[in-house]
């Protein structure tokens, strides 16, 4: 790195690399410039004025935000001149503000009421009647309330420059200047209500929100976004188990502050009106509510009574439950069970590729990585629409760092816009000789690429003479966890061959089994059905599954539940209850009390999610992560084995759900936002 | 949407005057020969202007939203852009866009019934050394009073009998 500057800012000699802007030498020095417009990680805008400050030897007040450090450079950022613009600065912002603090869903975390009190004056000597224009409705999930707008352009440039989508515009001139959305009255775009989050007062505001509640009353629950795989960080505001929001503006997490419109407003499916809140139990062929308590004896008694008969068992799995359940569902079925046949719904080829890395260490891309790493081959994937977090990284990248990014996809994606190369169909070889010349790469596939298409991607990977880390996207919150915890008749957690493989998930849909005890999944969904001689259900809803079971047991949802999950790229995080919602338990709860009711508990040890991962931590490699880590909300990558996988793979199972922005499997059916938005049938 | 040819090879003109990539500097100049030939900025034209230089409708609204010289609708033959900005103000810039509001019975961005004029209240011009000062289509008149706004009109009245 070149030498740092030597400058002085309020007396203090400080130093910063070349090129850093004189705010942020600042900031980085514990010196607070005031901003509006300036966001760190967007295009400079230089738009609103705040951050003047004095700089000696220039005869004019300079925007910190967009002058780089100087050798000997003498900056004063608290003189009565700065203090005055300041209070000017503000004067002006206010011209035409309705001053409606009171009714403002940014109120009590507003930035513009924050500098306000404490640089404002106070007092207005404006006394002209204020252009007032009413509020408008981009979209069920962004309004806009042109009098609050401070014309920053931070919503124009997250749009454009963070999302790639560029939906949000300013026309007009002076003071009826405001911001337009792309489709002249209506918004159409990703709706992923980042604008909203950007703007710095309570000009834009959402849909899911807007009048809900106040900041200083909600509790912030950092967890973990149940839809997608990419494992974006979610802070839920909640307030008397209700969730009120979900954002993360404190950029703790894999994401920073991005989320989707999953992540940030698809939380709603929990208080849909169908959430189950008591036990079903059929009685005369109709399912009818019972206690907990008879719900439970009905399935161990029918339980203990399948295994003395030496019926069949059959167990699928979750793609969205914690690894603790997925654990302890394994145990379950294998220990007490006695079945190896217990699967889920996979999604991607995961155990092709551990198994083809085998004896490589660091071969397994992190988010952090796409953000950081220069060259990438995404192949099959329509990333902005299906792995949202990771286009975005992406994104960033090339923006920040001007990566390079090769796409071999079947039809035209967002990243064409930005690609070295884009090619339509699969020949990623024909890339053989510009990928060499990359000095690393990151490569993506999707279910696309299976067995054998996976090894020989590896081959080629590892044929290119620089290193390459590779990503098997997978759809789900915890679709790899649902791997790595060994739901999987071949499989055991830590990807040790079961010995004798069970049926697969198809299989166990189709069979005369004894019993079939299905935790959070829907394989009865395209009108297939029921074989089982007694079918029991752990679900949220009355899927078409559930619709077919003896019995259902309403579960929790991720957000009101404690464990750990684990992303498309292998690190894992924690899940923390938000809420509790009356009625429901956790999965692993449920599990737990099923064992103590027919007398099997002992043999599984204790279902708390804390215990559980301490199993995990002791059986599956990887997972020793630093727990401090996780406590304190981070991410710890784990490369759960190191060596052949010796079972006979089974990639003819893999097939992605593929789903778009507005869709999340079966669970998407029971989001408000995602079926209210115009986009959810516009695109796939 | 299909353009004559002389707005054709205007267009090409254009996008061949700036350096690769910076073609999105015509926006302004096609807007206005588009404008020209075609009476107002249409939709099609916007949609034509975006694709051509590789940029969102958007982002072409947001460039003629904010410059009065480019109109949504078609304005008046005769377009009069009066400026009430601060030195036009000073002297008596608003009064001269009150005369010219009676004197043609329309208001801000309205035109006559017979279509032969449209009136404009708009801010600085550039031209404030002349202030008040008023532009006709692409013409600037200085230091103008109300009884030289009278006779100017009257003229182009004439012009257009
Ligand atoms: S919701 Fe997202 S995609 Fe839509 S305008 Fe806002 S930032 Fe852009
Ligand atoms: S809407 Fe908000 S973010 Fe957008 S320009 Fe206005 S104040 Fe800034
Ligand atoms: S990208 Fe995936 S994990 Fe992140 S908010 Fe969207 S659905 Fe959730
Ligand atoms: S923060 Fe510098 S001008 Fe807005
Ligand atoms: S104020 Fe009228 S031209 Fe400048």
């Amino acid at each position: 790195m070149a030498d740092p500057v030597k400058l002085t800012i309020d007396g203090r000699e400080i130093h910063a690399a070349p090129g850093t802007l004189v705010i942020d030498a600042a900031k980085q020095n514990g010196i607070e410039v005031p901003a509006f417009c300036y966001y760190e990680g967007l295009t400079l805008q230089a738009a609103c004025r705040m951050c003047l400050v004095e700089i000696e030897k220039t005869p004019k007040l300079q925007t910190a935000c967009t002058v780089p450090v100087a050798e000997g450079m003498v900056v004063r950022t608290e003189t009565p001149q700065v203090a005055t613009a300041r209070k000017y600065m503000l004067e002006f912002l206010l011209t035409n503000h309705p001053l409606d603090c009171p009714v403002c869903d940014k109120g009590g975390e507003c930035e513009l009421q924050d500098m306000t009190f404490r640089y404002g004056v106070g007092e207005s000597r404006f006394t002209e009647e204020k252009v007032h224009t009413p509020e408008k409705q981009f979209s069920p999930v962004v309004f806009f309330d042109a009098p609050r707008c401070i014309l920053c352009y931070r919503c124009v440039r997250v749009c454009d420059e963070g999302l790639g989508v560029k939906a949000l515009g300013v026309i007009n001139r002076g003071v009826v200047s405001e911001i337009a959305p792309n489709h002249g009255d209506h918004l159409e775009c990703d709706e992923c209500g980042a604008c909203i989050d950007i703007c710095p007062v309570g000009a834009l505001t959402s849909g899911a929100y807007r009048y809900q509640t106040r900041p200083w009353e909600m509790t912030h629950v950092g967890t973990i976004c149940t839809h997608c795989a990419d494992g974006c960080k979610t802070t839920l505001g909640t307030r008397n188990d209700r969730i009120l929001r979900g954002n993360n503006r404190d950029r703790s997490g894999v994401n920073g502050e991005f989320l989707c419109i999953k992540g940030r407003y698809g939380f709603d499916f929990y208080d849909h009106p169908e959430r189950l809140q008591a036990p079903l139990l059929r009685v005369n062929g109709k399912l009818e509510e019972v206690s907990w308590a008879q719900a439970l004896n009905a399935v161990a008694q029918k339980f203990n009574q399948t295994l003395a008969d030496g019926g069949t068992f059959g167990v699928i799995g979750s793609n969205h439950t914690s690894n603790e359940e997925n654990f302890y569902l394994q145990k379950f079925a294998r220990e007490v069970l006695r079945t190896n046949h217990i699967d889920h719904h996979r999604t991607g080829d995961v155990v092709t590729l551990l198994d083809a890395l085998s004896g490589k260490e660091g071969k397994l891309a992190t988010v952090a990585d796409l953000y950081e790493r220069k060259a990438f081959l995404v192949l099959g994937a329509d990333l902005a629409l299906e792995h949202p977090l990771l286009s975005y990284q992406i994104r960033a990248n090339y923006r920040h760092h001007q990566a390079h990014i090769y796409v071999v996809t079947p039809g035209a994606v967002r990243e064409d816009h930005y690609s070295t190369v884009s090619l339509r169909g699969r020949d990623y070889a024909s890339l053989r000789d510009k990928l060499k010349a990359e000095s690393e790469l990151v490569v993506l596939f999707d279910d696309s690429y299976k067995g054998d298409d996976v090894r020989k991607l590896v081959e080629f990977g590892e044929s290119l003479g620089i290193p390459v880390k590779y990503i098997a996207l997978v759809d789900y919150s915890n679709s790899r966890g649902a791997v790595d915890m060994g739901v999987a008749p071949e499989l055991l957690p830590g990807y040790k061959p079961s010995g004798q493989p069970g049926m697969h998930y198809g299989e166990m849909r189709d069979a005369n089994l004894g019993a079939l005890w299905v935790v959070g999944a829907n394989p009865l969904k395209n009108g297939a059905q029921r074989k089982a001689g007694f079918l029991v259900v752990q679900d949220m809803f009355l899927t078409e599954t559930a619709q077919q079971a003896d019995v259902v047991l309403p579960a929790a949802s991720a957000y009101e539940k404690n464990g750990t999950v684990t992303n498309a790229t292998g690190e894992v995080q924690r899940l923390k209850r938000g809420i509790n919602t009356m009625g429901a338990k956790p999965d692993l709860e449920i599990m737990g009390f099923i064992a103590r009711e027919m007398g099997a508990a002992a043999a599984l040890g204790p279902w708390t999610p804390d215990a559980v991962f301490e199993q995990i931590r002791k059986n599956v490699r990887g997972y020793q992560v630093p727990l401090p880590v996780l406590m304190t909300g981070g991410a710890a990558q784990t490369m759960p084995v190191n060596g052949r996988i010796p079972v006979e793979s089974r990639p003819d199972l893999v097939h992605s759900d593929h789903n778009g922005l507005f869709a999340s499997g079966t669970l998407g059916r029971y989001s408000k936002v995602l079926n209210s938005v115009m986009e959810s049938r516009l695109r796939r | 949407m299909t353009l004559s040819p002389q707005l054709e090879a205007k267009f090409n003109k254009l996008l061949e005057s700036y350096p690769p990539g910076r073609q999105r500097s015509a926006m302004i100049p096609m807007l206005l020969y588009g404008q020209d030939e075609i009476g107002s900025v249409t939709d099609d034209l916007i949609e034509e202007v975006a694709g051509r230089i590789g940029v969102t409708a958007l982002q072409v609204n947001e460039v003629l939203s904010y410059y009065s010289m480019l109109h949504r609708k078609p304005m008046g033959k005769y377009h009069i852009q009066v400026c009430t900005n601060i030195s036009c103000l000073l002297h008596d810039g608003d009064k001269l866009y009150e005369h010219a509001c009676k004197k043609l019975g329309i208001g801000h961005k309205e035109a006559t019934a017979d279509g032969q004029f449209s009136l404009e209240e708009v801010e600085c011009m550039g031209a404030c050394s002349w202030a008040p000062a008023i532009q006709v289509n692409y013409d600037f008149h200085h230091f103008v009073t109300p009884e030289q706004l009278d006779r100017l009109l009257d003229g182009l009245k004439k012009n257009a009998v």
